[in-house]
């Protein structure tokens, strides 16, 4: 069990006040939009991507503050990453950037996993989003 | 400010000393439980109902001449027994057990549903149900294409029943819900009922939310069909019960095939057993069964009218305190007219699961999400809402550290 000051730790409430690329881009090279039906959090990600390289990302959406400080830190993260290299992200990697011991929290971790998840549905395309256990 | 409720059950300390899981801490504070509307606390003899039939008289029913079994089925029976005066049913044949509420009105749609109605028949059903009384009908009208029709609701969050016998034309069947797991609203059933009949449908009530906390009768509501759970009544997982009227079940097909529920059965064909055994396919949830019988000698102990009391003044009081939290929304009615004790509200600025997590920190047990009723949600075009539900054992400190609580979120998310 993870205590409250572990999962609402400073960083997390800063991204989710000040979201850092809250938006839409304009006719974006990809976008995608997952849901948790879980608890109706929903994510889109648009990205620009330019000789194989992100080059620039926004997303939108609304959901508790684990999801939406996980979307803002994530899109900051890959922009100027390959695409190959942000198709290998992994969850871990996530959990890292974020910075929350969520992997024994079966519940909140598909709050944090969302933004990936849609980061992935838009670079494989759907169909071929690898589980939750295998990001 | 501190509670100055008078609480209908009198001793309400010695009342939760009965639920053993009531005793604990949660992240340093006492465990507050505002979650029984997803399933209740179980008191110590439920508990040992069932590690009595287990280590006593473990036995299938309707099956062995021997003493266990003879046991274990007098004590199933008479379960079903309890159950039927418990809702005022006719006849204890009427009483059909399953395995939730979910269960029984899929029973209903797939045996009844099946059977009676064509493309072009309707179902009126509400924007409030839950899923489990809203899926298994759109899979009913997609496989018979029968056509489904809602019930509106008010800016209070009634039923708006302005236009009901209008929207009851063609309508064979009403599934509605009789108390709102989201907005705790009452439903006057047995006028729908009523109206319904007029024009020869069936009414089926889906009593998940109000069979636990208020006296429900069947003849009274004069209806046709009524569902729900153990579990959110004291009782286990794994048992509900599924209440029809005797000659509507009595013309209905089996729904699932198997052991106990025939007659004879020959290589190609078999000849079906009467009711209740018809749709009682197969080992039932035999301990659960006994210890559903024993929450409700428990709660009738206490009282039906006493606990829908005890609630309505929590409710109060709780309607009353939240107003004190800033950006805090109630959905639903704002008095305890017609209303249950299940409390869905949403705090600017702060998420649903944020608030619920909020308040696990301070051992407080509330739900976040839709609760299972997205189109309701949709209607009110949010995501999620936070829940807090009452019930016998809950007490008006809880409400006050919920308050409390709430500060909080709305502090640290602000």
């Amino acid at each position: 069990m993870i205590g409250m000051d572990d999962l609402y730790r400073e960083l997390i409430l800063e991204h989710y006040r000040h979201p850092r690329r809250r938006g839409w881009l304009d006719h974006p090279d990809v976008s995608a939009e997952e849901h948790n039906p879980l608890c109706g959090d929903r994510v889109r990600i648009d990205l620009r991507i330019e000789n194989g390289i992100i080059t620039d990302a926004r997303f939108d959406g609304r959901g508790c503050a684990i999801s939406q400080a996980s979307a803002s830190m994530l899109t900051d993260e890959i922009v100027g990453m390959p695409v190959e290299q942000a198709k290998q992200f992994s969850k871990d990697q996530l959990l890292a950037l974020i910075g929350i011991p969520l992997n024994h929290n079966p519940v909140r971790i598909k709050c944090a996993l969302l933004p990936l998840k849609t980061l992935k549905v838009g670079l494989y395309g759907v169909g071929h989003v690898p589980d939750e256990d295998e990001m | 400010m501190t509670a100055n409720v008078s609480m209908i059950l009198s001793d309400i300390v010695a009342l939760r000393r009965e639920f053993p899981i009531l005793n604990q801490s949660v992240n340093g504070n006492v465990l507050a439980f505002l979650d029984s509307a997803a399933s209740s606390q179980k008191p110590r003899r439920v508990i040992d109902c069932l590690e009595d039939y287990y280590r006593r008289y473990n036995a299938n029913v309707h099956r062995g001449i021997y003493r266990l079994s003879e046991e274990a089925t007098f004590a199933f029976e008479r379960a079903r027994g309890k159950v039927a005066r418990f809702i005022n049913a006719r006849s204890q044949r009427e009483v059909v057990f399953v395995r939730n509420t979910t269960e029984a009105i899929n029973l209903v749609a797939r045996s009844w549903g099946d059977a009676n109605l064509r493309e072009g028949d309707r179902i009126l059903l509400s924007i409030m149900e839950h899923h489990s009384n809203l899926v298994p009908w759109q899979m009913l009208a997609q496989r018979t294409g029968a056509k489904l029709e809602f019930l509106p609701i008010d800016g209070e969050g009634r039923l708006a029943l302005d236009n009901l016998d209008a929207q009851l034309e063609g309508v064979r069947l009403v599934a509605i819900t009789q108390q709102s797991n989201v907005l705790g609203t009452i439903n006057p059933v047995a006028e729908i009922a009523q109206r319904a009949h007029a024009v020869g449908a069936l009414v089926l009530v889906d009593g998940a939310q109000s069979v636990p906390h208020m006296p429900v009768d069947v003849q009274a509501l004069d209806i046709d069909f009524l569902a729900f759970s153990g579990h959110k009544m004291c009782g286990p997982t794994g048992i509900g019960v599924l209440w029809g009227r005797r000659t509507i079940l009595e013309q209905m097909p089996p729904f699932l095939g198997g052991g106990s529920m025939i007659k004879v059965v020959g290589l190609h064909e078999s000849t079906y057993a009467d009711i209740p055994a018809r749709f009682e396919a197969g080992t039932p949830a035999i301990a659960e069964a006994i210890a559903l019988g024993e929450a409700i000698d428990f709660l009738q102990e206490i009282g039906m009218d006493q606990i829908y009391a005890h609630e309505r003044e929590l409710l109060g009081y709780a309607l009353e305190r939240l107003t004190e939290v800033e950006g805090l929304r109630v959905y639903g009615p704002r008095t305890t007219d017609m209303r249950g004790g299940a409390v869905s509200f949403t705090l600017d600025g702060v998420h649903p699961h944020d608030v619920a997590a909020v308040l696990d920190g301070e051992g407080i047990a509330v739900r976040a999400g839709h609760h299972c009723a997205q189109p309701l949600h949709a209607y009110y075009d949010i995501p999620a809402t936070t829940r807090a539900s009452f019930y016998l054992y809950n007490i008006p400190e809880e409400i006050d550290r919920l308050v409390v609580a709430l500060r909080k979120a709305r502090t640290l998310f602000g």
